[in-house]
């Protein structure tokens, strides 16, 4: 394809993220707010690429004491246990259910790397105007919104045996911050891949040729 | 575009929007019977573990409480919005709006609800949660005799529900019967189908 496609914004157009209305604003600078439901009005999401970054940067801050940091402590008759991300995975390995163990390794240490590996990639190729991949780095982008919040399992998980393994003397479980870190991790990169908009991965094809399709 | 039939960008391939006939009726009984299912996923104990002779159960939220008398507070009110709030006002706001939209226009603060429901519902973990269910039941298994409760099967049928209210629901059929900011609702957005507006300012 080499014809100029007519975009939304080149014709003036603008679609509410709020309700879907397209609507056309006076003008282009100030858009104002949606005539059907009040949201204000944006060509792009605002200061998107800023936003991610910080988000993004503030995620990969917390990962490491989220997986250094215990996220729980055992405390039994023989002694305490603490217990990271990592550990966990470990133990259930061990006792024969490798399936979970793999579930938890790809939701718990994986998704949040590769998530924010990928925004990072996102972020980069956009800002240096790459028009190569598009269709795949939109593809990227949308399973990143779908996979997130499953890294959020971890912090279930802990919840539960918390409240259940309540058996002093004999045996108790008592949360420790590595779980706040990690929930922080899940919530921040949820928020960053919100505050990108995969529009911006086809602004830089404006006026030139695609490369793929 | 032909029942149930979708529209995809032609740019990036995402879907942009199904035509679902029914969706409005089809949600409502949906959403009714997920409120159902919220409420014994809430009020029954999920399981119940009994060791030494001694037993143990919990609820979500009584697991919520207990990370925050842990100290944990944070996390405690995290998990009680993903599993329980974040769904409550999902299916709540999801009956107001049907409701109100039976008989159009409907008022403007429904299209408040309608950009609100989509948040909960981003929010929403009921289906996360039931992983992390299932993990800690294998882990806890370990250590002692756990029996899973009623709440964790209406937990089952909250996630399948939940799904089938939100693919169901048709959003834009329901924006187009909500009154819009300055009080005025073209209809020919319902009939005509074009949702191209002129924003006059």
């Amino acid at each position: 394809m080499t014809a100029v496609a007519r975009t939304g914004m080149r014709e003036g157009f603008v679609s509410c993220e709020a309700c879907g209305l397209l609507s056309r604003p006076v003008s282009p600078e100030e858009p104002g707010e949606c005539p059907r439901c009040g949201a204000e009005l944006e060509f792009r999401r605002r200061d998107a690429i800023q936003r991610t970054w910080a988000l993004v940067i503030a995620a990969t801050i917390c990962y490491l004491p989220a997986n250094i940091l215990p996220v729980m402590r055992t405390t039994s008759l023989t002694g305490e246990e603490p217990d990271t991300i990592l550990s966990g995975v470990v133990i259930l390995y061990e006792t024969g259910t490798w399936y979970l163990a793999l579930i938890l390794l790809i939701a718990s240490v994986m998704i949040p790397l590769a998530k924010l590996a990928s925004l990072a990639y996102l972020l980069v190729t956009v800002q240096r105007g790459s028009v190569r991949n598009n269709r795949e780095r939109t593809r990227l982008y949308r399973v990143l919104e779908i996979i997130g919040r499953w890294s959020m399992v971890d912090v279930f998980v802990a919840t539960f045996v918390v409240a259940l393994i309540q058996l002093k003397p004999l045996m108790s479980v008592a949360p420790e911050p590595g779980v706040l870190f990690f929930s922080a991790v899940v919530i921040l990169t949820i928020i960053a891949a919100e505050s990108f908009d995969p529009r911006l991965i086809w602004d830089s094809s404006q006026g030139k040729q695609e490369t793929d399709d | 575009m032909p029942p149930g039939g979708t529209a995809c960008c032609p740019r990036c391939g995402h879907k942009l929007a199904t035509f679902r006939p029914g969706s409005l009726e089809r949600t409502t009984a949906l959403a009714v019977a997920a409120a159902i299912a919220f409420l014994f996923t809430n009020m029954e104990p999920l399981m119940t573990l009994s060791v030494a002779g001694r037993e143990a159960s919990t609820t979500i939220a009584g697991g919520a409480w207990k990370m925050w008398m842990e100290g944990e507070k944070i996390t405690a009110l995290l998990i009680a919005l993903f599993a329980v709030i974040a769904p409550a006002l999902q299916i709540g706001f999801m009956l107001a709006i049907l409701l109100s939209v039976r008989r159009p226009p409907a008022p403007h603060w429904v299209g408040t609800l309608l950009r609100w429901v989509g948040i909960a519902g981003s929010w929403s973990m009921v289906e996360v949660m039931m992983l992390g269910i299932l993990v800690s039941l294998v882990k806890i298994a370990a250590l002692a005799k756990v029996v899973p409760g009623v709440g964790i099967f209406a937990a089952g049928g909250l996630i399948v529900l939940l799904a089938a209210m939100s693919s169901s629901f048709d959003p834009r059929e329901a924006w187009s019967r909500v009154r819009w900011v300055h009080g005025e609702w073209p209809q020919r957005v319902l009939s005509g189908g074009t949702d191209a507006a002129e924003a006059g300012r």
